[in-house]
């Protein structure tokens, strides 16, 4: 244990919920009184877990009890839905708030990226900018003056140092804003999300950065929803989840977990009008037998049923098809094959079904999403309701072929000698 | 470089060295001074940043810096020397007036932009962390840079003035403009933290106090002398900070009458009392404050 340069012991965070500011000075009386009595404070209750839609009571746990260390040299990837307590984690590792109980003891420089170009002031040019953020984020200014050529050069916008960054496209002035942040040496390194931002090539840059930065034997901790990066970049993994510390170990695992996850928790994700929606919805095969696996390049069936709750002259339905990394990989729509769904009265129960042909995705779990709806707005949308796998069968591929990881899709091919 | 090769393996976890500990409530005299120091290039550039900011992009540039007390000079002159005709202990109104404005506006946007710090840089204070006593610091470093062009003006006008034959006669005590101004920076940043403490939770403050400087303003001796208040209120005069302050300052600069030291000193301790307080409050509140701003 003693090579840990992180370490969170009994780690909690409260938060207040709603305005803060009405009846805070009643509040602070009433807690001074309890105080001055030697009783606990009333507002502060323990042991409710956060979960976004909780609304009772005023204050919320956005983490509890997190312990765990992190040892010098690894990459932790942290993981978890929104509201998880992910960037309440970071903020608090990064100074910017303190926590309600527990210790935080860290060894080495730490610096952290919450966010790129924190600071930056419109009406200063580039080079004063890359000081001033420098500054900001840790660096003294010989450190920043030393590194100035390289920052300048990573970030491609060498022609316009002198300009002012008002005057920057977003893209550059994302770029130059990263460029500093990159070249920060500190012993711990945190980041956060940041490699969403800029173009394609960009966050490739960006990625390779991070990994150049945390193979030279950095400390780093990151926090991302792209799975992918996650992957790519770290060793080891945290799961969180409301608030608290699901699961820790190597980063394979909690991906697999995390994704298991966000699909088994009960509540699916509903929203739209309602004058339409859904009764039932399944997946079956050719024989119209329920299932949730296919072989590549085999075609299933989603049968649906939606009922009107008042007259509609049309609706159009949607199916959307996600990856295990909740990336958009297909999509479908009656309108598309010239399929209309047209004056449903009240009451009545429609049923329609659609054979998806030949799917040619890459073998992994996929998850679809279906919406109800016309140009004039959402009736109902499920999100990721039906899960199925594909597996690899032997319609197109004829060898072995480890496809997580790799290609996406497989495409139909034909060869010939010319 | 981290040096690898030095873990103590040996030692248990208790003995452990640790850079950092974040624990809930840090006590109330754990002040980083040290940490401040090593961000002073930081404090430099946003010194500059400010600076820089402010004039880009106008016309008469820095000339802004001796325009706004002049024109304030020119109305006073007008309104309270001519119409009010308040006298002014046989300065000229010019003279008397500016001394007097130039002292108090250091004073007073001091503790205006100070008051605002956590209000106004919440979103860089909401990423990344550097020592928070950095930013109203910085806010007082560039108020001096504008004070002393004024103060420069200042001298001009004064010895104009002084060519043109007015009585005016700059004492030794002029030796003491330097120490007024650090009080007046120290003590514009006490109260100006405090305020940002406190505004962190209690947002109607920042009502009070703009307003609240200006009513001040008028409990100080800026457009009159001290020796005009009728004896048995001078006492109320002479409890406010300011007053012994802005009086050695017009009567370093004019010769008008003698320092007071005992005065001076109460507002030397006044002012240290206050700083002290208003660090201990910012630095318990800098901790939290993102989660009440």
């Amino acid at each position: 244990m003693s090579d840990a340069v992180i370490k969170f012991e009994n780690v909690s965070k409260q938060y207040r919920l709603g305005s803060v500011g009405t009846g805070t000075l009643s509040h602070d009386l009433n807690r001074f009184l309890a105080k001055i009595r030697g009783k606990e404070d009333p507002t502060q209750k323990v042991g409710v877990v956060n979960t976004l839609n909780s609304r009772d009571g005023e204050f919320v746990w956005a983490l509890q009890n997190i312990n765990f260390s992190l040892n010098d040299g690894e990459v932790l990837g942290v993981v978890g839905k929104n509201g998880a307590g992910k960037s309440t984690l970071l903020k608090l590792l990064s100074k910017v708030t303190a926590p309600t109980t527990g210790e935080i003891k860290v060894k080495g420089r730490i610096a952290s990226l919450l966010e790129v170009g924190t600071g930056f002031h419109p009406e200063l040019t580039g080079k004063e900018n890359i000081y001033l953020n420098g500054a900001i984020l840790g660096m003294t200014k010989r450190e920043i003056t030393s590194k100035f050529d390289e920052i300048v050069d990573f970030s491609g916008v060498s022609k316009y140092v002198d300009t002012p960054v008002k005057r920057y496209s977003s893209g550059m002035y994302v770029r130059l804003a990263f460029a500093v942040a990159a070249h920060l040496e500190p012993e711990i390194l945190i980041v956060d999300e940041v490699l969403a931002v800029g173009d394609a090539e960009f966050q490739k840059k960006a990625i390779g950065k991070m990994q150049s930065v945390s193979k030279s034997g950095r400390t780093v901790l990151f926090v991302s929803h792209n799975l992918t990066a996650v992957e790519q970049l770290c060793t080891r993994g945290l799961l969180l989840q409301n608030g608290l510390l699901k699961m820790e170990g190597p980063i394979n695992d909690i991906t697999t977990a995390y994704k298991k996850a966000s699909v088994n928790e009960n509540e699916l994700r509903r929203s739209g009008t309602r004058h339409v929606e859904f009764l039932d919805y399944k997946m079956v095969n050719l024989d119209r037998k329920q299932t949730d696996e296919v072989y590549l390049g085999e075609s299933f069936v989603v049968e649906t049923v939606f009922k009107a709750k008042e007259n509609v002259d049309y609706t159009d339905l949607t199916l959307d098809i996600r990856n295990d990394s909740n990336e958009f990989i297909g999509h479908i729509t009656n309108s598309d094959d010239l399929f209309e769904v047209k004056n449903i009265n009240k009451g009545q129960e429609v049923k329609v079904s659609v054979t998806v042909k030949d799917i040619s995705f890459a073998p992994g779990t996929y998850y679809i999403s279906l919406w109800l709806g016309n140009n004039y707005g959402t009736y109902d949308y499920i999100e990721n309701c039906l899960r199925f796998s594909i597996k690899q069968g032997d319609a197109f591929i004829q060898r072995p072929y480890p496809f997580d990881k790799r290609a996406k899709t497989v495409l139909r091919s034909e060869w010939l000698f010319d | 470089m981290l040096n690898h090769g030095t873990s103590n393996h040996n030692t248990s976890d208790a003995d452990e060295v640790w850079t950092m500990v974040l624990k809930p409530k840090r006590s109330l005299f754990e002040i980083n001074l040290k940490e401040l120091w090593q961000y002073r290039d930081l404090i430099g550039l946003f010194v500059r940043r400010d600076f820089v900011s402010k004039y880009k992009q106008t016309i008469l540039g820095p000339i802004w810096f001796i325009i706004q007390p002049l024109l304030t000079t020119l109305m006073f002159t007008v309104v309270f020397g001519n119409i009010a005709g308040i006298p002014t202990d046989g300065i000229p109104k010019m003279l008397f007036y500016m001394a007097g404005i130039v002292g108090w506006n250091y004073f007073s946007t001091c503790l205006n932009d100070t008051s605002q710090t956590f209000i106004k840089n919440a979103s860089i204070f909401g990423k990344v962390y550097f020592p928070r006593l950095a930013m109203p610091i910085s806010i007082v470093i560039s108020n001096l840079v504008s004070f002393v062009i004024q103060f420069l003006f200042l001298l001009g006008f004064l010895a104009y003035f002084m060519i043109q034959g007015a009585d005016v006669n700059p004492g030794p005590a002029v030796l003491l403009i330097p120490f007024l101004v650090l009080i007046i920076a120290a003590m514009g940043l006490g109260f100006g933290i405090i305020i940002s403490s406190l505004t962190t939770k209690y947002r109607d403050l920042v009502h009070l106090v703009t307003f609240g400087v200006t009513l001040w303003m008028y409990a100080t001796p800026v457009i009159y002398p001290l020796s005009e208040i009728p004896e048995k209120y001078r006492m109320f005069v002479l409890a406010n900070p300011m007053t012994p302050i802005i009086e050695t300052f017009k009567t370093a600069l004019l010769g008008t009458g003698s320092v007071n030291y005992m005065q001076l000193l109460y507002s030397l301790g006044f002012t240290i009392v206050l700083l002290f307080a208003g660090i201990l409050i910012f630095n318990k509140v800098e901790r939290t404050f993102m989660d009440t701003v």
